[in-house]
């Protein structure tokens, strides 16, 4: 297997070199335990992970985990990954061939001042308004991953802002092909 | 048929065609020694649970099939981390059942509670908390499947008290499908392409080198390596885990590689230009610095373990498959090398300027580790099994006795387990009772788990024990006379305390003690007559002798040094 060209990270949060994995696991207690302790025993980085029953059959699930392919190389990555047993396949994507989605979700403290500049904020950063009350806004974005560091940044002028970000899932681009491993 | 969670566990276990048990029972495994009365099974009651885990290890190197050992929870089960771990570096097929708290008491901190799966997660290949009567069965075949197909490894089961005592329907799995194991397909396909690219590297070599390693013994190849080793005239070198996969004895075998390697072996390796790597993974041991490890040598690399390809050295051809399987179609397709004239004679005069050697003992001096170990395999029978602790001792029986078949060097590499030694010649014994099983141990890894020679009596296990007696944590003596100035820091022992002859005897085993040649060939006479009680044997050594040739750790191969009587030779 030879590893797909570098990519350029188009954002503060994610490695230079990052792969997405999708993992299809059994849905079995301790299996999560299983993946993040063979990273850490490894000296694997994980950037972000994210878990959700598998679309098709409860007796899986699917991780998406983004891997940082400087710590070691993609196939040491895959290959340790594929032994776990509960690991049913993995589907390599690379950034290029990913359509990456995450959910950011920040309350911003604002006062009679400060409110105008969020709400054009957030209409510039096509976040929405989830909720409200006299003294906060809630903002969420559902958008790229770059999209949401953009969000992120442009929030740290305001104080006391508390902000969520799921991590990312992913799925291949029409038209494009991942690498399968079964 | 209605039976108890114990009663199909046991049953389970003699589905599998279990013949031994390794075990010590307590409050959660309580329910699973009641049917144990009543079963075919044989159990072997240890002195402590590191006996059972390196038993049942010393039991599946010495046949290879499984081990399997029964421990209850808590310290029960986290005693015998540290053999199932030895058994994960080693890749030994090993099926380890704890008790467990009852399920209702997990995570409430019960008495003699402990998270054994979670421990043991980094360390087993597998492991399952079994939640009802009815999944024992499965959970038994699963991880008898497991541990031995693929690259073998220890599985443990961890069984909850309740589900030991609740009744189930019995069934087993009839079929692999039946074991719920849809992440595990261990075999693979040989890939024609990559074949023909190791075809064709082995076509173009000049200088190759067959780098055999512990998984061609696994995968029972030591026939096709002999046949593709001598259509091929390539040089053989067999790892610390591999000794006997290639009799010692054929003119191509070049002996061990690595820290402790022979001269030819490591320079071999060093100079060649193709490493036919077979079931080796290139272990820190092995290479010394990895940046200057065979700088000139293309890489075939077969493992049934595909994160083996590139972990340490990047292969040219990686085939995912078994060492048998490989060695088969490399002979269909006709691999064969250049003509290896120039190759062996090269080899030769190193093999001829840098043989092993030690100085031969002075008349009544103290004796040399290597002679007692030749003098013991001068008269062994063939087949013979050797076990071995870790230290000194170690490297030199994996040097000195000359090893002829598979499966008759029992030790710990991986992990360096000091203690591995008796347990594991006693199951080596068990699953071979036919043979005579030596264990070259030292007086520091004596002392961790001589207790089982107490077992080892009891149940008329006849193994027998060499205690190369240097007074001394021997390897680490070494290394602080060498790289610490002499500085010895916390290494002494005393050669009689504790007495080992008293001790053996208290154990209900014959004590015999030679300091000199005379007595060292009489107690050898003497050991060999007894075939009824184990026997331990305290052989006085020098202190200051050390293993050579050596690679410091972390030096380049290329700068091994060789025993000192060969220096300035170069
Ligand atoms: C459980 C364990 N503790 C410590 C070590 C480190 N160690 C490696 S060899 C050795 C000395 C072994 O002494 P002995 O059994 O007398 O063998 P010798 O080297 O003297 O032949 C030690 C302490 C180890 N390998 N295993
Ligand atoms: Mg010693």
């Amino acid at each position: 297997m030879t590893p797909p060209e570098p990519f350029l990270g188009d954002t503060v949060h994610t490695p230079v070199r990052h792969h997405i994995l999708s993992v299809l696991v059994e849905n079995k207690a301790g299996v999560l335990a299983r993946i993040a302790g063979m990273f850490a025993r490894r000296g694997f980085n994980i950037y972000s992970l994210a878990v959700a029953p598998a679309e098709s059959d409860a007796r899986f699930s699917r991780v998406t985990i983004v891997v940082d392919a400087e710590s070691a190389p993609l196939e040491q990555i895959v290959g340790q990954l594929d032994k776990l047993v509960n690991v049913v396949a993995i589907t390599d994507l690379s950034p290029q061939d990913a359509l990456e989605r995450e959910l950011l979700l920040a309350t911003v403290p604002v006062d009679d001042a400060s409110r105008g500049r969020l709400l054009d904020l957030a209409a510039g950063a096509g976040a929405s308004i989830v909720d409200v009350d006299g003294a906060a806004l809630t903002v969420m974005l559902a958008g790229t991953p770059g999209a949401c560091d953009a969000l992120e940044r442009s929030l740290e002028s305001f104080p006391d802002v508390e902000l969520h970000r799921t991590g990312r899932v992913a799925l291949p681009r029409l038209g494009r092909t991942a690498t399968h491993e079964e | 048929m209605q039976l108890t969670g114990a009663q199909a566990l046991i049953k389970s276990l003699e589905q599998q065609g279990v013949d031994t048990v390794f075990g010590l029972p307590g409050g959660a495994i309580l329910p699973v020694y009641d049917p144990l009365l009543d079963s075919s099974l044989r159990h072997i009651l240890v002195r402590h649970e590191q006996g059972a885990g390196h038993m049942a290890e010393g039991y599946a190197q010495a046949t290879g099939r499984p081990g399997v050992a029964m421990v209850t929870s808590g310290p029960g089960a986290t005693n015998i981390v540290t053999p199932i771990t030895n058994a994960h570096m080693d890749s030994t097929p090993l099926v380890v059942i704890t008790g467990q708290v009852a399920t209702a008491s997990i995570g409430l901190d019960a008495f003699q509670e402990c998270d054994i799966t979670g421990i043991t997660m980094g360390v087993t290949k597998h492991n399952f908390l079994v939640q009802s009567a009815h999944e024992l069965p499965r959970a038994v075949a699963a991880a008898f499947h497991l541990a031995t197909t693929g690259r073998p490894g220890p599985v443990l089961i961890d069984v909850p008290k309740d589900v030991a005592q609740s009744t189930m329907d019995w069934w087993y799995p009839a079929t692999v499908d039946e074991y719920d194991l849809p992440g595990y397909r261990p075999t693979i396909e040989l890939d024609e392409d990559d074949l023909d690219r190791a075809v064709a590297l082995i076509a173009a070599s000049r200088r190759p080198v067959l780098y055999v390693g512990g998984g061609t013994l696994k995968s029972r190849a030591s026939a096709e390596l002999l046949a593709f080793a001598e259509r091929t005239r390539i040089p053989v070198v067999t790892t610390l885990m591999a000794r006997g996969a290639f009799p010692d004895s054929h003119h191509q075998h070049l002996g061990m590689p690595g820290m402790h390697g022979t001269y030819a072996a490591v320079i071999a390796m060093q100079r060649s230009d193709l490493l036919l790597t077979l079931g080796a993974r290139f272990d820190d041991r092995v290479t010394g610095r990895i940046a200057s490890f065979a700088p000139d040598a293309k890489v075939v690399h077969v493992d049934i373990d595909r994160a083996e390809f590139g972990k340490i050295r990047r292969p040219d051809v990686a085939l995912q498959t078994d060492v048998a399987t490989a060695l088969r179609a490399f002979d269909q397709a006709g691999a064969r090398p250049q003509p290896l004239d120039d190759w062996w004679r090269e080899i030769d005069e190193w093999r001829e300027r840098y043989p092993l050697t030690y100085e031969e003992p002075e008349v009544d001096g103290p004796l040399r580790p290597q002679h007692v170990i030749q003098a013991i395999a001068e008269t062994a029978e063939s087949g013979t099994i050797v076990a071995s602790g870790v230290g000194q001792h170690q490297m030199w029986a994996a040097q000195y006795w000359p090893f002829e078949e598979p499966n008759t060097w029992i030790n710990s590499g991986g992990a360096g387990t000091m203690g591995f030694g008796v347990p594991a010649a006693i199951g080596a014994k068990v699953g071979r009772p036919d043979r005579t099983v030596w264990c070259i141990d030292g007086d520091g890894c004596f002392q961790m788990t001589a207790q089982e020679l107490v077992t080892a009596r009891s149940e008329g296990i006849p193994i027998k024990v060499a205690i190369l007696n240097n007074a001394y944590l021997g390897m680490v003596r070494q290394w602080q006379e060498m790289f610490y100035d002499e500085r010895y820091s916390e290494v002494y022992l005393s050669p009689d305390l504790p007495d080992y002859v008293k001790w053996a005897e208290a154990m209900g085993c014959v004590g015999l003690r030679a300091t000199n040649v005379k007595e060292m060939a009489d107690v050898i006479d003497e050991a060999n007559a007894i075939t009824d009680v184990p026997v331990v044997i305290d052989f006085r050594t020098d202190a200051s002798e050390k293993v050579f040739p050596m690679v410091p750790a972390g030096a380049s191969n290329d700068d091994i040094m060789v025993h000192p009587s060969q220096r300035g030779a170069r």
